[in-house]
């Protein structure tokens, strides 16, 4: 069971991670149902290091299968939300 | 002696900004040693040297702004002492000294120059010119040891300090004192705006040159990417995300190993001709987030098998990005490649990067019908371009070029690995 804190503390984790790989991104700005690639400048290599910092930061390895399924923010946290919990 | 001079790194660079030294005098250098910091409109670049040696001194310091060939250091061959190089500094010393004297009649203006045309026309190292303009202090008030009276930047030094000390002895008020001679005010690193501003005006330099000077043709393909797709995945399926390898990894692979076939497509054309490369060095264009591009080399990319091929390019772009590129990366490139499919493009047609001869593109791997043995399947499919230089080659071995590397990529495991 995830706690609103917890939620918090992920929705942080992914937000400093991509701000490491896109710094002229301001969280805020970004509308969590759209899909992240429209809203942030990130080319292959770019969605790669990102996943890279998350698997660093949350333990959560993402195989290529799934990077479909993980078009928006909210799709994200949604996945990590379950990965973290299992 | 060696003199050790700043490089050229890149087209469009005529000049560059000494950051910091990373050798002092009497360290011994390696062939691949970075030896200083260098600022260009583009970037920081870690600087190497390619000759093996000893530190003797250090002649240009850090926070100058100086044309490409200025010497920077002067070391000791291996084997020669600092008498020897002693020797060779008052020879040059004296070279230097005469083309001077003659030159100068041409530099006279008028009447009001005089005194400088006075003190530029004694003996005076190019060190000490530097130095005593940086310190505001006039040639003509400086007395020189050196031989035939040379002024050397000992005699510079030793003036500004005296002139210091009198500054700073002088009682208050008495008498005009000249401003003590402090540092020279160091060259800021540039701030971000300007390095964009910097970046544009050395793109649009090294372009426009391209565009002058190389007679380009342009040529594409498309090539089915099914096979190279199934075995990428299959390849990275199980593997942790900081293992896995990019579409883009076979693509550079299959570039560089096709050009084995083409060399009149990599390398350079300089000084009206061709000079095939030394070996297959991709330069790999990266957009900087800042705004502007850069294009740095990964050299031998035909040798390398396909995990050491991710590695080298996770370090190149997070190098670009971090501005710490090497001085050998900078100018090695014999050829570029550009992904813009990334940004959603089909087809790109490139500029080339002087003196290079040639620059492939790929656009987006996008899903689009393809006939194959008479049936219509939908397969990821990219389109391949190629700028190449006439000068060096023609549309036909273009075009054979773009068909080996459609081959190739129908078998990326045989690309896969490192082919002597």
């Amino acid at each position: 069971m995830t706690t609103a804190r917890d939620d918090a503390a992920l929705r942080q984790a992914v937000f400093e991670t991509l701000s490491r790989i896109a710094p002229e991104v301001s969280p805020s700005e970004l509308e969590p149902a759209r899909p992240l690639r429209d809203q942030v400048d990130l080319d292959s290599m770019d969605w790669l290091n990102f996943l890279v910092g998350l698997h660093e930061r949350l333990g959560v390895d993402i195989p290529e299968a799934d990077y479909r399924k993980l078009a928006t923010l909210d799709d994200l946290l949604g996945y990590l939300r379950r990965k973290v919990a299992a | 002696m060696i003199e050790f001079k700043l490089p050229s790194l890149g087209a469009e660079m005529d000049e560059g900004t000494l950051l910091e030294w990373k050798v002092k005098p009497g360290d011994a250098v390696h062939k691949g040693d970075v030896v200083a910091v260098v600022d260009t409109s583009k970037s920081a670049i870690d600087v190497e040297i390619w000759q093996e040696g000893t530190v003797y001194d250090l002649v240009l310091e850090p926070h100058r702004k100086v044309p490409v060939g200025t010497v920077m250091a002067r070391l000791l061959e291996p084997g020669e002492t600092p008498e020897h190089a002693e020797a060779e500094k008052r020879r040059l010393l004296a070279k230097v000294g005469e083309r001077e004297s003659i030159t100068t009649p041409t530099q006279a203006v008028t009447g009001a120059a005089a005194p400088a045309i006075a003190a530029s026309r004694r003996r005076v190292s190019p060190a000490a010119r530097v130095r005593a303009q940086d310190l505001g202090l006039d040639l003509a008030d400086v007395a020189g040891t050196g031989p035939d009276a040379a002024v050397t930047i000992d005699d510079v030094e030793r003036s500004a300090a005296a002139r210091a000390r009198g500054a700073a002895s002088a009682p208050p008020g008495g008498g005009p004192a000249t401003p003590p001679a402090g540092r020279p005010s160091p060259v800021p690193r540039p701030s971000p705006a300007d390095r964009a501003v910097a970046m544009r005006s050395a793109i649009g330099a090294a372009m426009a040159r391209s565009k002058r000077e190389i007679p380009h043709y342009y040529l594409a393909a498309d090539i089915p990417l099914a096979r190279a797709t199934r075995w990428l995945a299959a390849r990275n399926e199980g593997r942790p995300v900081n293992e896995r390898v990019l579409m883009a990894v076979p693509l550079l692979k299959a570039v560089a190993l096709a050009l084995r076939k083409f060399p009149e497509l990599n390398g350079h054309h300089l000084d009206g001709a061709f000079a095939p490369g030394s070996g297959i060095h991709v330069g790999v264009a990266i957009s900087l987030r800042q705004g502007g591009l850069i294009a740095p080399a990964i050299h031998d990319a035909d040798a390398l098998a396909t995990d050491e091929l991710m590695r080298r390019l996770v370090d190149l772009v997070a190098r670009a990005r971090a501005l710490t590129l090497r001085s050998s990366e900078m100018t090695d490139a014999t050829i570029t490649v550009t992904n813009l499919g990334e940004q959603g493009v089909e087809l790109v047609q490139g500029i080339i990067y002087p003196p290079q001869v040639a620059l492939v593109g790929f656009g987006r791997v996008t899903e689009r019908p393809w006939i194959d043995d008479g049936h219509v399947t939908a397969a990821p499919v990219v389109t391949a371009s190629l700028a190449a230089d006439h000068r060096v080659s023609d549309g036909h071995r273009g075009a054979l070029f773009l068909n080996e590397l459609g081959r190739l990529l129908q078998e990326p495991e045989q690309i896969d690995g490192s082919p002597a």
